[in-house]
């Protein structure tokens, strides 16, 4: 009976400790005092990009280049044949500007002149696509449009701004003070800035939301051949991304093109193809980091295609953590006023005490 | 009695070490001329993965908590000492002002779009969201402090006896700004680094780098206090304090104890050690800087050492390395901006960063020559001019 009792004391202590322990330090999550997460606006508007259905055409590149009006870019190792370059000049990348105007673009990574480009995963002898092992697949970076940005939380003048209805994460160059703390604190490294101008511009992906005001498709949308990258209703593309990673290889799937929701944009049937790859068992973009207007199916693991995957990210994004800190010590600024207070009644006191020395002296 | 009687050094202002200053202070000044008509990537090594580098790192977050000394000073007068004057607080104060100033400066030409960063003055475009937003105001702020603060200097200096007792009457309200902006600010460039997440090393990213960042101000500026009283009290030749400051210095080897307990205990809860046994620049970092915070503890800890001159300045000093490292660390040694970014400093970032603390030391070199600063001793009064001036 006393043994009985003891071991269920013994028990529920041990429980309600490790509950405890539990509650302040979730995996990956390391204790950390945080605000709520904010939600997902219900009618956001987002992009599923499929890795299993790119073909790495870059058509989208181009496409992007088109919608919002960005200069071409040139890597200096993709020269024309005849061009008379040092092979130090090789390895930087050109952004022209006035007269040597380059005829082709291939920009290797987002920049303030790119704003969505197309990577390759490739390993060993990268024989089959969307396979990890000797494989290669594709990848599409842009804005991810996060539940919770950073970047809008970072902003010290507001040039970061998330639609309420859309949840378009929008910047406004006039407000810009180029500080660069987003590009420092975006998880995903999409803010660019150019460095290469004396009167540099910040940019990043607005998913075209001009071409939305006049009922068109993104840029990258539009060009798509193959549905890789689809638009619409975020929860509407999710509820389509968890079909696809039901699906098994061998089953065949009519993959929509352009927009799930048929409102934006020309209509475009959709295509039929027999599923190759496992589909990873995990849509990107419904949880970590508080969740995004971006989401990724593929059939390789998304820490090989360049995302924050992985045990140590959480499922918040870590401006609920500054943001936590930073309200609770400025509450009203009730906590400053207190101390300055203190500070002043002694300082005061003491000046004082010092005067009427250094008058006597 | 401890008496308020400052007056210039005097001297010639031109000399042997004020000239190899001026030349690393202009060949800054061509690069930067560079900088703002060819844009930052010009000169700088930045990048989209490292869009912060040392003109941030080095010259803001370490530069202003090596700014920090009036900080201490005003702790020390204010608070510990109950107001009895300590005759280095005009010069910590100065220093301070340059430290904040040159800091903000370095901001101003690492803008991206500094023709537009007025805007963090407009209300209207505030996020109060943004640790940064605040950051930078309560920068803004302290400067202003600062400047009211060593004001009476320059009122002495031109003989305007009215405004200077004006602006004493009103002084505690700045001296107790002076000590809660810094104490904002600086903790919160610890804010403004927790929101990197994963992309700093488990061995730094914590949510305590709040009080970590709040910790290291104090020690560092307690650091520069030492280092300051100690080479002066040499250069000039004056008599050495050690009342307060041992007494300071007791205070900051406990403060220093905490500091590392917390801090080492923190990085063992969130599993991180590890890290620290995977060779590579992050663990020699992070060892280097344990090693200095603990040279400092046992410095200064013993009582007898803490009197003792040597020890006090070689005790400062290792504080001063173990503040400098852990925010080197947190800022871009401890950051990982993913596959294919690196990031060493350019010769011109170098450059620009040397010609700011050339600066610096030349305008310490021109005040205390001009300008009522040091405190006057007596019977030495009339030094040397021009003998090494205390470093930062």
């Amino acid at each position: 009976m006393t043994v009985d009792r003891r071991a269920f004391l013994k028990g529920a202590a041990t429980g309600g400790s490790a509950a405890a322990l539990a509650s302040v330090t979730a995996p990956g999550e390391a204790g950390a005092f945080a605000r709520p997460s904010k939600p997902r606006p219900t009618q956001a508007l987002g992009l599923l990009y499929d890795s299993t259905l790119c073909v790495g055409c870059k058509a989208c590149v181009a496409g992007c280049k088109d919608a919002n009006d960005m200069p071409v870019e040139r890597s200096r190792d993709q020269e024309s044949w005849n061009s008379m370059v040092t092979p130090e000049q090789r390895n930087q990348v050109v952004r022209q500007v006035g007269d040597t105007q380059p005829i082709w673009d291939t920009p290797k990574s987002l920049s303030g002149s790119t704003l969505n480009i197309i990577k390759a995963y490739v390993h060993g002898r990268a024989e089959v696509k969307d396979r990890a092992e000797d494989g290669f697949a594709f990848i599409k970076r842009q804005c991810l449009h996060c539940n919770d940005p950073s970047c809008v939380s970072a902003c010290p003048v507001s040039a970061m701004t998330k639609d309420p209805d859309t949840g378009i994460v929008n910047h406004h160059v006039d407000r810009c003070i180029g500080c660069r703390y987003c590009v420092w604190a975006c998880p995903f490294n999409i803010p660019r800035f150019d460095y290469d101008s004396a009167f540099g511009k910040l940019r990043k992906c607005e998913l075209c939301d001009h071409r939305l005001a006049e009922g068109e498709l993104p840029g990258c949308v539009a060009t798509c051949p193959t549905g890789a990258t689809l638009f619409g209703r975020v929860d509407d593309l999710e509820a389509e991304a968890r079909r696809r990673i039901a699906l098994k290889p061998g089953d065949t799937y009519r993959y929509p093109r352009g927009d799930i929701n048929r409102r934006f944009g020309p209509y475009t049937p959709p295509h039929e193809k027999v599923v190759q790859a496992a589909y990873q068992p995990e849509v990107y973009g419904d949880r970590l980091l508080g969740g995004t207007q971006t989401l990724y199916v593929s059939a390789v693991p998304f820490d090989k295609l360049g995302l924050p995957h992985g045990p140590h990210i959480p499922d918040r994004m870590y401006a609920t953590e500054t943001e936590a800190v930073q309200h609770t010590l400025y509450r009203g600024m009730i906590l400053p006023a207190v101390v300055l207070t203190a500070l002043i009644l002694i300082a005061r006191r003491n000046v004082d005490r010092h005067h009427t020395e250094a008058e006597e002296d | 009695m401890a008496t308020n009687e400052h007056a210039p050094l005097g001297g010639k202002l031109v000399t042997g070490p004020f000239l190899v200053l001026f030349v690393v202070f202009f060949a800054a000044v061509i690069v930067l001329t560079q900088r703002f008509a060819f844009g930052l990537g010009s000169v700088t090594h930045l990048s989209d993965g490292y869009p912060w580098g040392i003109w941030i790192a080095i010259d803001l977050i370490i530069g202003t908590a090596l700014g920090c000394g009036g900080l201490v000073m005003a702790l020390m007068v204010y608070i510990i000492n109950k107001g009895e004057y300590h005759p280095l607080a005009r010069a910590g104060l100065m220093t301070s002002l340059f430290g904040y100033t040159l800091g903000a400066f370095a901001v101003l030409i690492d803008l991206g779009r500094y023709w537009q960063g007025h805007n963090i003055l407009l209300p209207w475009l505030w996020n109060p969201n943004s640790v940064l937003l605040e950051t930078a105001l309560c920068i803004f702020a302290y400067i202003i402090v600062l400047m009211v603060e060593f004001s009476p200097a320059a009122f002495e200096r031109l003989g305007m006896k009215e405004a200077r007792r004006k602006v004493h009457r009103v002084m505690f309200v700045f001296t107790g700004l002076g000590v809660l902006l810094p104490l904002m600010h600086q903790s919160s460039m610890g804010t403004v680094a927790v929101l990197l997440g994963h992309q700093i090393s488990g061995l730094w990213q914590s949510q305590l780098l709040t009080l970590h960042f709040l910790v290291t101000a104090l020690t560092m500026g307690f650091a520069v206090v030492a280092a300051e009283s100690v080479l002066s009290s040499v250069a000039f030749r004056r008599p050495f304090e050690t009342r307060i400051l041992s007494r300071l210095a007791g205070i900051m080897a406990w403060v220093m104890l905490g500091f590392m307990v917390i801090r080492y205990l923190d990085v063992i809860r969130v599993g991180a050690l590890p890290l620290a046994f995977e060779p590579g620049v992050q663990a020699l970092a992070f060892w280097f800087e344990f090693s200095f915070g603990l040279f400092a503890v046992l410095f200064l800890l013993p009582k007898g050492n803490r009197t003792n001159p040597r020890f006090l300045f070689l005790g400062g000093m290792m504080m001063l390395f173990s503040g400098f490292l852990y925010r080197l660390n947190v800022y871009l040694i401890g950051y990982d901006a993913g596959p294919g970014w690196t990031y060493f400093p350019s010769f011109g970032e170098i450059l620009v960063t040397m010609g700011i603390f050339a600066l610096h030391i030349m305008l310490y070199l021109m005040c205390v020559k001009l300008l009522p600063v040091l405190h006057t001793v007596r019977s030495e009064r009339r030094q040397r001019a021009g003998a090494g001036a205390p470093a930062e």
